[in-house]
């Protein structure tokens, strides 16, 4: 993991910070310079409530050398309760219990490592409520 | 704008090419492509590529294929737009030619990916990687996750999703340059491993060597130089949110419906006067997805109509991959959009053999890349 | 002691979800796990996940803390986590639980260790910069994913978890009345740079280690307060096993009674540097107004820390604001074979 760019993308995956847009009021997770529904530049930073709804998911059963040593591990698409849509791993969960449209919330977890002397390289992942 | 035509088209045995370098693969394709338009000489050429640099740690690929193709110092450029980087090196050297900054023009499209690097690491670079890759998602994945919506919202079945892969392993039994020539059955697909439920390994495209290539003229003159050249009737491009995630819906891909709203208006026509298609089945969903948002089957009956046998080849209404498709002729990375564009060619010229669709006459390629968020279409014409 | 009350006025702690049996690992290795049972009061322990370490299990433990406190985390003047099991041998594990939690940039950090007292350490520390009035409020962490070596009896209780807590002087939840400290190089169990496992004397860690330490810092902490066994509700001591707290507690003159609420360890295991503190969570979650706190941990090296605590009213207030350590202990359990324990616990040997 470079540094600078692990660095970078702190305030979002430790904190969930997204951009809103002064304008329109579009939540932005990452944020963005400038808003595509409404072209404005202007936003608020806002934290996001990490609790929300998976849409979609799958099980990662053939996984990259990286993440190899933690497969097979379950991967969705959640709508946070502010509207956000991100992609995480969904940790602690019986693969058979997992269904379109449960309940989930965001935990602070590693998610990757850089090797033996690399990073630890940390953000959010998804625990059924 | 110029019409512009197909006059020659070349390709190598897609598979696992061991003893030839991406050079010779490239090389190869471009020199058949040469030698089958009748062409003495190109004025540009373009390569599209989707990862060289990952895989063999070869970037620059314009000038080193201008190089080994002997032709430097005309202008050759690599492209690049993950899977559909042949795609779309095709529609860049249709609008060389149409604009009439050159006359002749190369195609092609090359891929190495056997030569040690992580494949699934090289392919995840087309998705988001700091918000889908580094959570671990993998490209079977995003497509896996694309077949769940689908099939929660559409009761679309496993063994409907299958029945796209045992199509074109039929298909590709007749295609002399296929990865694999041998037909497979439902049940075969739904036993294999499983990559990311609930796509199995033969649900996936393999990873594949191959070049392709094909040579591009105004039509004014193609004549001088084949008999049969295939007029490219409308070419259209279209992108979408690079994460999967920042959809508004997973089953529905927009870049696709953009791309082919655009290219139906300019060809003058809609899906129905379509009379076979070359789709992007990276994975078995992506072409059932796809086979819908092309508009030859209503939102959500794409599943149904493979099951069907709606896109066969001998009793379909409209065949779709005659070529074997990616799943079952390979898939070059950077090579599949231009060898879509050579099945055309040969279905529109009747050289498909086994493969031809009886009065094929308007045929359409569907390239695209990640997990939809770039797509070239391509309506080629029979004169 | 003085005129101002400091003490704790967030308590959380966080456990995996994890377990793995004592009968799982005993027919690993051959042995008699009805024996083990007996001679160690324990039954399975808590297992990390592939993703989780002290660190994240400590930024959980400071979440659950800063909803019992309700204060701002940039009220927060420094952040003290004690582990053996640190992520990193350079950069404190508190670097990136600060900014997971929005605390700082102007803030304290360092790591503290000291085998499984770390965690005690940083109370120590977090309350004397409050007491001193350098800051209104300090996070002390004790949190660890300690490794027991394969075969080795440690690997029955070696588990993972860990309980964080914010010192302060307002809304004081459990007053810190009296404090001590008592080490000395005892050489009972330790771990050499590099080494993956660390090394322990055998039964050297019994006498001369573990009940020198704990009964001495607990007379001395006895004598200071002028306060007698009888005279509280709650006794908590580092907790290696299920027997040795048990027998720590009656050679200082306390009931099995007094150490029940916060004897966790049969369920959860040695969490080494949390092991005490959780300890004392268990007891918050359910503690009275007025009730005392007598509690000494154990780091081997050696040393122990005491601390005697006296409940406030306000504790009630803040018991149901964040999940308790029984709850964790008793709900949403997943156990694993010693195959997937081990996968878990980096105890395979991977191609590079």
């Amino acid at each position: 993991m470079i540094s600078p760019k692990y660095f970078r993308e702190i305030p979002q995956r430790y904190r969930l910070e997204a951009g809103k847009c002064k304008k329109c009021g579009q939540v932005y997770f990452p944020p963005r310079l400038i808003c595509p529904e409404c072209k404005s530049k202007q936003f608020e930073t806002i934290k996001l409530n990490p609790e929300g709804k998976l849409l979609t998911y799958t099980i990662i059963r053939i996984a990259s050398d990286k993440f190899s040593i933690q497969a097979p591990y379950a991967v969705g698409i959640v709508e946070l309760n502010d509207g956000v849509k991100l992609t995480t791993q969904i940790a602690n969960v019986d693969f058979d219990r997992i269904k379109i449209g449960m309940k989930l919330k965001l935990v602070f977890r590693k998610i990757q490592d850089e090797g033996a002397a690399g990073l630890h390289c940390y953000g959010y992942k998804a625990i059924v409520i | 704008m110029k019409d512009v035509a197909v006059i020659g088209v070349g390709m190598t045995q897609f598979g696992e090419l061991w003893g030839k370098s991406i050079k010779d693969i490239f090389v190869e394709a471009a020199l058949k492509a040469i030698e089958n338009a009748n062409v003495d000489h190109i004025d540009s050429m373009y390569v599209g590529s989707m990862s060289s640099g990952l895989f063999v740690g070869q970037e620059h690929l314009g000038a080193v294929m201008a190089d080994y193709l002997g032709v430097s110092p005309i202008p050759a450029t690599r492209v690049e737009s993950a899977c559909a980087s042949g795609g779309i090196a095709f529609r860049q050297a249709y609008l060389e030619v149409a604009s009439g900054a050159s006359e002749i023009v190369l195609a092609g499209g090359v891929e190495k990916m056997t030569d040690g690097a992580d494949v699934t690491e090289a392919l995840a670079t087309a998705a988001d990687q700091e918000y889908e890759v580094y959570q671990g998602v993998t490209f079977p994945g995003l497509y896996a996750m694309i077949a769940n919506a689908h099939m929660y919202q559409y009761k679309t079945t496993r063994e409907q999703i299958a029945a796209v892969a045992v199509k074109n392993h039929k298909n590709g039994v007749n295609n002399p340059n296929a990865q694999f020539r041998g037909e497979i059955s439902i049940d075969k697909v739904l036993n294999s491993t499983l990559v990311a439920d609930p796509l199995r390994l033969l649900d996936c495209s393999p990873v594949s060597d191959g070049g392709a290539a094909v040579i591009l003229c105004s039509m004014d003159i193609a004549k001088k130089f084949t008999k049969n050249p295939v007029r490219i009737k409308a070419s259209a491009q279209a992108s979408d949110t690079i994460a999967l995630h920042s959809r508004k819906s997973f089953t529905t891909l927009n870049s696709v419906t953009a791309a082919a709203q655009k290219a139906y208006k300019i060809a003058g026509i809609s899906p129905k006067d379509v009379n076979f298609a070359e789709v992007h089945d990276c994975f078995t969903i992506a072409e059932i997805v796809v086979s819908e948002d092309l508009g030859f089957f209503e939102k959500g009956c794409g599943g149904s109509a493979a099951e069907e046998g709606l896109t066969s080849l001998e009793s379909g209404k409209i065949p779709i991959n005659t070529s074997g498709g990616l799943k079952s002729k390979g898939h070059p990375v950077g090579a599949t959009g231009v060898a879509q564009v050579i099945e055309c060619y040969e279905q529109l010229t009747g050289q498909a053999g086994k493969r031809q669709v009886k009065n094929a006459k308007i045929g359409l390629t569907q390239n695209m890349g990640g997990s939809g968020a770039s797509c070239v279409i391509n309506i080629l014409e029979a004169l | 002691m003085g005129d101002i009350m400091v003490g704790i006025v967030g308590f959380g702690s966080y456990l995996p979800c994890y377990r793995i049996k004592v009968e799982s690992i005993a027919k690993q290795w051959g042995s008699d796990p009805e024996v083990i049972k007996r001679g160690l009061r324990l039954f399975e322990k808590t297992v990390p996940g592939l993703d989780e370490d002290t660190i994240t299990i400590s930024v959980e433990a400071a979440k659950n803390a800063l909803l019992r406190a309700e204060i701002d985390p940039k009220d927060i003047g420094a952040v003290y986590i004690g582990s053996e099991s640190h992520p990193y041998a350079v950069k404190p594990s508190g670097t990136i639980l600060i900014d997971a939690l929005g605390i700082g940039p102007e803030v304290h950090v360092a790591s503290y260790e000291f085998a499984c007292k770390a965690g005690t350490e940083a109370m120590y520390v977090a309350y004397s910069l409050v007491k001193a009035g350098e800051m209104k409020y300090a996070l002390a962490i004790g949190a660890d994913t300690s490794q027991g070596a394969p075969g080795d009896a440690l690997e029955y209780s070696a588990s993972a978890g860990g309980s964080a807590f914010i010192m302060g002087k307002e809304n004081v939840v459990a007053e810190i009345l009296f404090t001590d400290s008592y080490t000395s190089d005892t050489p009972d169990f330790w771990r050499r740079e590099h080494q993956f496992y660390p090394r322990h004397a055998g039964r050297f860690t019994g006498e001369p280690a573990y009940f020198r330490h704990i009964v001495n810092a607990g007379k001395n902490l006895l004598k200071k307060s002028k306060m007698k066994p009888e005279d509280f509700k709650y006794a908590v001591f580092h907790m290696p096993n299920g027997k040795f707290p048990q027998m720590a507690g009656k050679q200082l003159g306390f009931t099995k009674e007094q150490l029940e609420t916060g004897w966790i360890v049969p369920w959860m295991g040695n969490t080494y540097s949390g092991s005490s503190p959780t300890g004392l969570s268990a007891v918050l979650d359910v503690a009275e107004p007025g009730d005392k706190i007598f509690m000494v941990s154990f780091g081997s090296g050696a040393g122990s820390d005491g601390f005697i605590f006296n409940v406030t009213k306000k504790i009630k207030d803040v018991q149901n604001k964040a999940v308790k350590v029984r709850d964790m202990l008793n709900n949403g359990q997943i156990y694993l074979d010693y195959g997937e324990y081990a996968k878990y616990r980096n105890k395979i040997i991977l191609n590079e």
